[in-house]
């Protein structure tokens, strides 16, 4: 079974790797030998059929839409996968499997153009055979002028979509791009009928919609048609809106569900010792940054920002942020589970004489303002303070300004110079560089216009040689580490928290929490 | 205003409380071991002599906290009390008093505000204002007035229809005069008992919204913030995590005993009687 | 009981009752339906007023829809694309006059957020709001009513302060520490009753109240306190009034008294605070529907706040401020028929 081979970046340690290790195994202990995910996978039990799964996730909203081009959180990503497939999916090592695509390829030397296969005899849920037809209309849904969808910008290069057999789709883009496929496992790209409605939906997933009450409940059925076999074990999902913390971990340890998400770090290792509940990790799934823009005074000087880099005391961060879950970061990116990360980049280290060095070698500026409110990322304003702190043995001067939580992403976020951020970390380096790095992408929080950069990145995407590839996407993390305006102290792990009768949990790196949102369909009951 | 009637043993605790809590709020700085947001130790770590009640969800002394939250809490509250009943008796009175036309407006215009639900209003107007402490306490004083206004044109609508003030509006005395020396006077007895339950009203309704994240915003806390900082240690029965509210539950129940033991002779909750 | 207290006229009764200006009628002797027609009809302008500030308030919510609803995804075009389709660039008065329009025949109009019919979208939610204060009100009202009977009847005894103690600890805790503590204690102790009171369509009646009974028991600790302390205060008033005392020397049973003569001059206040707890069931329950997952009003109106979703706010605005309304006036008919005096006020 592919879903329960070790994933890669397990097999092999970094630094970071083995202090997150530690901490899992504190975890660990504290629990009384609860098993470690890894341990748990290598002497599952088979899975077990039927069953009644109930899941309290937070996010829900009343406003939620059916249509994933509207989905913008965990509980809608988490429903939206229990009813409709994507054409490709990230397997538990983080690199691309097929779902609705048997096979994909570039078929331009520049990977320009691109040909998915999709399996045959697969059918929607109102019995229509899937056809290339419908993953065309599905991903337009996301393309165009009037799209509001939230998967619109990962189509940006798209120029072109075709049925070019009945099950066979041609892509065409404006440039080469190798990642290209990874667009195609987002959360908004969900394949449904031509010419449907997305609200109804119907998809191709393995559960049937039964109720669906935004902000509310979820109710699907388990789909006796669906194509993959070695998926889809319980009867029907029950996907229930909790958005209180306490009423998450109440409802899972009276019983009344089996799995929740975004548990606190702080609670874990009290949640941990309760018997019959296990923890489930995605690692270092999101990072928490204050970018710079390299663009305004201080901060287009390098040299403060390798001050303010080295001024940061990460650990402490981790330690009272995070209570040691997560994983301390280098001003990269790029995650370390990542077949890209830069491993041979050193850590750096919390050095208040280097700091002090690049302080005065920078000119000692003053007007270091510090923006953030807790939405930058949850205890930003914590972070920022004891940034503050740790800054000023340097001699250097932080003023933390504590700016409205309301329309933070409006008017703070890319308007002020230096801020707190959060990303999702991207599947595949191109798509998270590209995201935040490229000159001209909207989110390019830190002003970063580099035209090597760019250049690099751009070569990066069409070069089909592995080798070659690595050694751009080295050069680029050693340069962002260096100069960039991305200040990274931390990659955060999303934990949920099961029953222990929960049976097949396999994190997917890269693809978000919960088995990368699928968790529905994963997971068994055990008796 | 008529004197006090003697001292209980339930007033006697009711006193007590509320002059602890006062005091708290007043020398907090002095009575705090630790700084408001100091992490002294781990995750709630029992009660030791270093940190007296124990430790909160982040390791911080749950004692200081406690004592600083105090004096947010009496900080808001007092404020925004006061202000209502400034705001509401000013306009009570003036309704009771002008009759007529004035107070026909008045009071619609108060059935108006008060036919909105408090906790909407508030919920609406704090999510979209800036969330800073002088924009909470105009909010509670706004919704507080309302019910201070009925209150006090109640007691100064029943005041003015006595002969004395009667008379003095008939010799041509301003409502000014009246309202300073007739009615005031004569009402200060159960609006002190109103202003008790609205004080009382306020620290829950303030805790409130700082549960729902609406009110205090950290790191300044008040009890409520503490009590929503710690809620997940209640699942796992963590003592620090029932102090909080348990000092808001002391606190209103002392503030209730005060009150009831001044309203003792006139037996009406609201005070609406006045010979007693 | 031909002469009634006089304190019950211009004391309490003024002093609970929230629309008592609005409704008084000036001429004496009016019947009970052309009352009950005034009363409807001041209800009608008032809630048109209300209607009026609700509108121009929303109006001036800062922040913009439309990169609320897009959070970190607002893209100038995306944005711009969402203003249009909303029609936000109409003046405000035409948007008034066509949401009062249509709220009159009992439509909404659409969420900003997610298209749907708010009519739809609030009809279960408002039921299921309306169950879980039903459930706390048949609860809370008897038994409050029937501890303040208890502690008049033995005003002074130790039966009268322990229930005004235990009353008052129960109304001093907040309610959310209230909701935690019984979860903690019910739930998570103890599997007793479940914790969420995640409710659905699917659930039979009996289903429904076995997850309801936390969310109902920490509503009615909410209320318990008040009403009880009303109730004994209003029947103590009546006891204190000059014919009770008349009736006392004569030699009556105190019981007697209290059930023939101090309650049905008592209905009034009692009812009015009754109305007053029953409407705070309805429309201040946010905090215990965010604790027990309960999908009532509350949790869909902050839900719509945070992403300024100006229709659904001013559409729950309107039905709660219509609900306060309608509990008071069916508060206002129950203590004229009980208490015919109240038909010729001064």
């Amino acid at each position: 079974m592919p879903d329960h081979t070790t994933p890669s970046s397990f097999l092999q340690p970094t630094r970071r790797r083995l202090l997150q290790n530690a901490g899992l195994l504190s975890a660990t202990l504290s629990a009384g030998g609860l098993l470690l995910p890894g341990a748990a996978r290598a002497q599952q039990p088979a899975p077990v059929k039927g069953g009644h799964l109930v899941l309290g996730l937070d996010t829900a909203s009343s406003s939620d839409r059916l249509d994933p081009a509207f989905y913008t959180e965990a509980y809608m990503y988490t429903v939206g996968f229990q009813l409709f497939n994507t054409v490709l999916e990230l397997g538990p090592d983080g690199k691309l499997i097929g779902a609705l695509a048997e096979s994909w390829e570039a078929t331009a030397p520049d990977a320009s153009t691109w040909v998915f296969k999709l399996k045959k005899g697969i059918q929607f849920h109102n019995g229509k055979e899937l056809v290339a037809q419908d993953v065309v209309y599905s991903l337009n849904h996301h393309r165009g002028e009037k799209s509001n969808s939230g998967g619109k910008g990962q189509l940006l290069a798209v120029t072109d979509i075709k049925a070019t057999d009945t099950h066979e789709v041609t892509v065409t883009l404006s440039a080469g791009n190798a990642d290209f496929p990874a667009a195609l496992v987002d959360y908004h790209m969900g394949i449904g009928p031509d010419g449907g409605d997305f609200d109804k939906g119907v998809g191709t997933g393995a559960f049937v919609l039964e109720d669906f009450q935004p902000g509310v409940r979820a109710l699907t059925k388990r789909n006796p048609n669906y194509w993959a076999s070695d998926r889809a074990y319980v009867d029907s999902v029950e996907t229930i809106a909790m958005s209180d913390a306490t009423a998450r971990m109440a409802a899972l340890l009276s019983g009344q569900v089996h799995i929740i998400n975004r548990v606190e770090p702080r609670a874990l290792s009290r949640l941990s010792a309760r018997p019959g509940v296990q923890i489930l990790r995605s690692q270092e799934n999101t990072m928490f940054c204050f970018p710079m823009r390299v663009d305004t005074a201080p901060y287009d000087n390098v040299d403060l920002r390798l001050a303010l880099k080295y001024a940061i005391d990460r650990e402490e961060l981790q330690k009272s942020l995070l209570v040691g879950t997560g994983a301390i970061g280098n001003d990269n990116p790029i995650a370390s589970w990542n077949p890209y990360f830069a491993k041979d980049i050193p850590q750096r280290p919390y050095d208040a004489d280097k700091a002090a060095f690049h302080f005065k070698k920078a000119g000692s500026p003053g007007g270091i303002q510090l923006s953030v409110s807790d939405n930058g990322f949850p205890g930003s304003v914590d972070a920022a303070q004891l940034f503050q702190a740790s800054a000023a043995k340097s001699g250097i001067t932080i003023d933390v300004e504590r700016v409205p939580s309301d329309g933070y992403w409006d008017e703070v976020w890319l308007k002020k110079p230096f801020v707190a951020s959060n990303w999702s970390v991207r599947p595949t380096a191109d798509a998270m560089l590209s995201l935040i790095l490229q000159s001209d992408a909207p989110w390019n929080e830190t002003a970063w216009k580099d035209e090597a950069f760019d250049k690099l990145l751009a070569a990066a995407r069409v070069e089909l040689d592995e080798t070659k590839r690595k050694q751009i996407y080295h050069d680029l993390q050693v340069k962002l580490v260096d100069e960039g305006g991305e200040l990274i102290p931390l990659f955060v792990d999303n934990i949920a928290a099961a029953s222990d009768k929960i049976g097949g949990y396999v994190p997917v790196p890269g693809g978000g929490d919960l088995s990368g949102y699928r968790i529905a369909e994963r997971v068994w009951l055990n008796a | 205003m008529n004197r006090l009637p003697p001292l209980t043993p339930l007033a006697l605790i009711g006193l007590f409380g509320a002059a602890a809590f006062v005091l708290l709020a007043a020398f907090a700085p002095w009575l705090a071991p630790h700084p408001v947001s100091a992490v002294v130790g781990g995750v709630w770590d029992p009660p030791s002599a270093d940190a007296l009640l124990g430790t909160d969800n982040i390791g911080r002394d749950l004692f200081s906290r406690l004592v600083w939250g105090a004096r947010v809490t009496f900080t808001i509250a007092a404020l925004s009390t006061a202000l209502a009943f400034l705001l509401g008796i000013f306009l009570g009175f003036y309704a009771a008093v002008r009759g007529g036309w004035i107070d026909q407006l008045l009071s619609r215009l108060n059935d108006l505000m008060m036919a909105i639900p408090t906790l909407i209003f508030a919920l609406v107007v704090l999510a979209v204002l800036p969330k800073t402490m002088v924009v909470l306490v105009l909010v509670m004083a706004t919704l507080e007035s309302t019910r201070v206004f009925r209150v006090s044109r109640a007691i100064a609508a029943d005041l003015v229809v006595l002969d004395y003030v009667e008379v003095a509006l008939l010799r041509g005395e301003s409502w000014r005069w009246v309202i300073l020396r007739e009615i005031l006077p004569n009402a200060l007895s159960p609006l002190l008992a109103e202003l008790g339950l609205r004080f009382a009203f306020a620290i829950l309704f303030l805790s409130t919204l700082s549960f729902l994240g609406l009110g205090v915003q950290p790191p300044i806390a008040d009890w409520g913030s503490l009590v929503k900082e710690n809620k997940d240690g209640l699942l796992f029965g963590v003592f620090a995590a029932l102090i909080p509210g348990a000092a808001i539950a002391v606190l209103v129940i002392c503030i209730n005993l005060v009150v009831d033991w001044m309203l003792q002779k006139t037996t009406s909750l609201k005070g609406t009687r006045r010979n007693g | 009981m031909e002469t009634g207290p006089p304190s019950l006229a211009d004391g309490t009764e003024t002093d609970i009752k929230v629309m008592s200006v609005l409704a008084a009628p000036k001429a004496a002797g009016l019947s009970l339906w052309a009352m009950l027609a005034r009363r409807l009809a001041l209800g009608l302008v008032l809630l048109w007023a209300v209607s009026l500030v609700i509108f121009a308030g929303t109006q001036i919510l800062p922040g913009d829809v439309a990169s609320a609803m897009l959070g970190q995804q607002a893209t100038p075009e995306a944005v711009a694309s969402i203003r249009q389709e909303l029609g936000l660039e109409q003046p405000a008065a035409v948007r008034y006059v066509k949401w009062l329009g249509g709220a009159v025949t009992g439509d909404f109009g659409r969420s900003y957020s997610n298209r749907q019919d708010i009519a739809k979208s609030i009809a279960p939610r408002l039921k299921n709001t309306l169950l879980l204060a039903a459930m706390a009100a048949v609860i809370a009202v008897p038994l409050s009513i029937g501890l303040g009977i208890l502690s008049a009847l033995h005003a002074g005894s130790w039966i009268d302060r322990t229930i005004g103690l235990v009353t008052l600890a129960a109304v001093s805790l907040p309610e959310f520490f209230a909701g935690y503590l019984l979860i903690a204690y019910f739930s998570v102790t103890h599997f007793w009753l479940p914790s969420s009171a995640a409710v659905s369509d699917s659930m039979s009646l009996g289903q429904r109240l076995v997850v309801m009974l936390l969310p109902c028991l920490t509503l009615v600790l909410a209320v318990v306190g008040h009403m009880m302390r009303m109730t004994r205060v209003a029947l103590l008033n009546v006891m204190a009034s000059p014919y009770i005392e008349t009736a006392l020397l004569k030699g009556l049973p105190r019981s007697r008294i209290v059930w023939k003569h101090a309650l049905p001059n008592a209905v009034s206040p009692i009812v009015n605070v009754v109305a007053l707890n029953i409407a705070y069931l309805v429309v201040g329950v946010v905090v215990v529907e965010v604790i027990f997952v309960y999908p009532g009003m509350g949790q869909y109106l902050v839900d719509h706040v945070a992403k300024r979703d100006v229709p659904v706010v001013q559409a729950a605005g309107l039905v709660f401020a219509a609900i306060y309304i309608v509990l008071n006036i069916v508060a206002d008919m129950i203590s004229v028929i009980a208490n015919p005096r109240l038909r010729h006020p001064r």
